[in-house]
């Protein structure tokens, strides 16, 4: 089946060979859409790739976000998602003094963390991990979350690329906030300008050769 | 019957009983000219446009996002909340802005209409909010919301069972007619106006109607499948309007 932009209620394909995966549902032998979206087949397997849409939090995904409020047992983070998150001081991986919590993370500090657990009661974060905690410096902005899938590519090729063409080193989170590490602020607004372009380009086919297209055109 | 004469060309095609001349010239089936758009307002989540005739609704998705207050949510299900306006300067003498009891009916009325459709439950203590502003008037504004409102739920990618489609059906004088105006709405002679919305989804379940004025059970009937017709029209122009939207980004 070919690649097809398909909207909510719609007859993807029908017959008992194929299967529902994600944001789809079957009905009487039909699959339909559920959401707006590009539809995809993979081994009999129908699956919708939402467009648009709030973040929806997944175990184990990797996002940025920012500290909101502080109590005894850890920091809520904001990061995006309808219900805020909430990091424990038992998932930092170093001693921290529960009388100086703000010296760890304060209000206002920009995180890198992983989603651990989601339940009734909320989002767990840990950042027991190399290259999670505070971020110390760089940029930090947000794009649409649907389109981190086509900023990172297949196998990170898209974010390499952008990588070796900036010089800087870039964190996707899955929550649609990015954050840029460069030289130079030039650098960074470089990078910054290529990732907006990859999102403004995602349904494009063969996008990393239009990106590598792009760099030749805009480089200094 | 001053202002509706019966045109002579197209009774000689039907039964000439039923047949007046709209005073717009339009078919007793016909709609007015229509036209959809999703993404009108870039900071909300889901948006669109729709116009029939003279009348234009916008609407804006916000969400899902948690619910506040917090004494409303719902840790069952989801729930969707829906805010009609008209603009001060829709309608040709100015309204007072601001929320008043019809507005306050036709929210509900919409969020009724949409509930069905969207699937809440995957959203628990969290909301959707839908904003709906007319900006121009001419009849048929709660079912032009609702048009667009159902767009714009789907742009937000919010998860939905079908898409809901509005048309208002009208009996003016003995006979029905699709997409009431103003000018239709006020019609004086005979039996009167009578108008009734209908939203339905693209398999043709109703999910809400209403009925102002006076009509026989049989002709409710026809006016049913009257309005099945109809939103079908307006099922495809949706259904083409959030297609477009994508290729038209394809091409940048």
């Amino acid at each position: 089946m070919e690649r097809k932009v398909v909207i909510p209620g719609e007859i993807i394909i029908e017959g008992d060979d194929y299967l529902p995966g994600d944001s789809t549902e079957k009905r009487d032998g039909k699959i339909f859409a559920l959401k707006y979206g590009l539809a995809e087949e993979q081994n009999n397997l129908i699956k919708v790739i939402p467009l648009s849409g709030v973040y929806f939090p997944r175990r184990g995904n990797v996002v940025i976000g920012k500290v909101e409020n502080i109590n005894s047992a850890g920091w809520m983070v904001d990061i995006g998602a309808a219900d805020s998150a909430f990091l424990s001081i038992n998932e930092v991986p170093r001693f921290v003094n529960k009388d100086a919590m703000d010296e760890v993370f304060d209000i206002g500090d920009i995180i890198i963390a992983k989603i651990w657990v989601i339940n009734k009661r909320g989002i767990d974060l840990s950042v027991k991990s190399r290259g999670f905690g505070k971020v110390e410096e760089g940029l930090v902005f947000e794009i649409n979350p649907n389109k981190v899938p086509r900023v990172i590519g297949k196998e990170g090729s898209m974010i390499k690329l952008i990588k070796e063409n900036t010089g800087s080193d870039i964190t996707v989170g899955q929550n649609g906030a990015v954050l840029i590490k460069g030289p130079t602020i030039d650098d960074e607004l470089f990078a910054k300008r290529a990732i907006l372009h990859v999102c403004e380009k995602s349904f494009i086919s063969g996008l990393t050769d239009e990106i590598t297209k792009w760099f030749e055109e805009n480089k200094k | 019957m001053a202002e509706f004469k019966v045109k002579s060309k197209i009774v000689s095609e039907t039964n000439s009983k039923n047949l007046f001349q709209r005073p717009d010239g339009r078919g007793i089936k016909e709609m007015r000219e229509t036209e959809a758009k999703v993404g009108v307002v870039p900071a909300a989540d889901g948006s669109a446009m729709f116009r029939t005739g003279k009348t234009i609704a916008i609407a804006a998705v916000y969400g899902p996002k948690k619910m506040h207050p917090q004494h409303k949510q719902d840790p069952a299900t989801g729930q969707i909340r829906c805010e009609y306006n008209m603009i001060s300067f829709s309608v040709d003498e100015r309204i007072r802005p601001g929320r008043n009891r019809r507005a306050m009916e036709i929210s509900e009325i919409t969020k009724w209409a949409l509930e069905p459709s969207v699937m809440l439950d995957k959203y628990p203590s969290q909301v959707i909010d839908v904003h709906i502003n007319i900006i121009q008037a001419d009849a048929g504004t709660r079912c032009a919301g609702i048009n667009a409102a159902s767009l714009a739920l789907a742009h937000a990618g919010v998860p939905m069972k079908d898409l809901v489609s509005s048309v208002s059906v009208g009996k003016l004088d003995k006979t029905l007619v699709v997409d009431l105006t103003k000018e239709e709405e006020d019609f004086e002679e005979g039996e009167g106006p009578t108008d009734i919305p209908i939203s339905m989804t693209s398999s043709g379940k109703v999910t809400h109607m209403q009925l102002d004025g006076k009509i026989g059970v049989k002709q409710l009937q026809e006016s049913v499948d009257l309005a099945k017709e109809s939103c079908e029209e307006i099922y495809e122009i949706q259904k083409k309007a959030l297609k477009d939207a994508v290729d038209m980004e394809a091409k940048k």
